[in-house]
């Protein structure tokens, strides 16, 4: 692993949690960490945190969706968690559209929305 | 509108580095004046959107930060100025479309409806200019 955001294992789903400021070099090697642990593991889901952001602005948006779009290329699901209200309010407001990533309100409610959605 | 500029700061918008740093001052000034979550989201997205354009399409701008008064109103209001190489067609990037360089358009058009006020000036091969204002709320 190259970048700064840990990915963790927990059975046949990633857990990844996004702590830092996405930056150029930061968001690529999350990108290419995400890809590589996801080919290693063969997970089923991909779980990103990202209760530790106090903003998320299109910049940011387009990271994680695009991270989700990858992942979904490799047969992952990938559901962002922790998503907090005041971000879901301006990203609406903004008229952005995430594509590629589903959603949830936690880590429990996304390991269910996993279980959930059909295979492949 | 009588506006009453209680501070000002002006910052260098260089390097990527100093997006993050102005993007913090924002949000210090809006948690500061006591915008509350929203409020603060809502600035700080589109301070970060603002920014993150001078820094991507003109290299090298300032951003002016502004903690105003309007009577018993406060707000913050901030302004960002770079001599890049300008917007062409303006109405379609405040439309949201995208333009040939895609984080633009909807950065902008978003921006907009994040805020108060939102006064945009840009002339192809000069420079651009765009200023926005948010009042604290109830």
């Amino acid at each position: 692993m190259t970048g700064v955001i840990p990915i963790l294992r927990m059975g046949d789903v990633l857990l990844t949690t996004v702590h830092v400021e996405l930056r150029d070099a930061v968001a690529e090697a999350f990108q290419s960490d995400v890809l590589l642990a996801l080919e290693k593991r063969r997970a089923r889901g991909l779980i990103i945190d990202i209760s530790g952001l106090d903003m998320v602005d299109t910049y940011v948006a387009r990271i994680l969706a695009e991270t989700g779009r990858m992942a979904m290329l490799m047969g992952t699901k990938t559901v962002l968690v922790g998503m907090r209200p005041e971000i879901a309010a301006t990203l609406v407001r903004m008229g952005y559209e995430m594509r590629g990533v589903h959603t949830a309100l936690d880590l429990d409610e996304g390991l269910e929305l996993l279980q959930k959605l059909p295979a492949g | 509108m009588s506006i009453v500029v209680r501070s000002r700061r002006e910052m260098p918008i260089e390097t990527e580095d100093d997006v993050l740093v102005v993007r913090r001052a924002v949000r210090d000034l809006a948690v500061e004046r006591g915008f509350d979550a929203f409020a603060s989201a809502a600035l700080t997205t589109a301070a970060s959107e603002l920014t993150r354009n001078v820094w991507v399409h003109a290299r090298r701008g300032t951003a002016v930060l502004e903690d105003i008064a309007d009577g018993d109103r406060v707000g913050v209001r901030i302004a960002f100025r770079d001599q890049g190489p300008g917007i062409p067609d303006l109405d379609r990037a405040l439309a949201g479309g995208f333009s040939t360089a895609r984080s633009m358009g909807l950065g902008l058009s978003g921006s907009r409806r994040l805020v108060d006020q939102f006064q945009i000036e840009t002339v192809v091969g000069e420079g651009t200019k765009v200023e926005i204002l948010k009042w604290k709320g109830l």
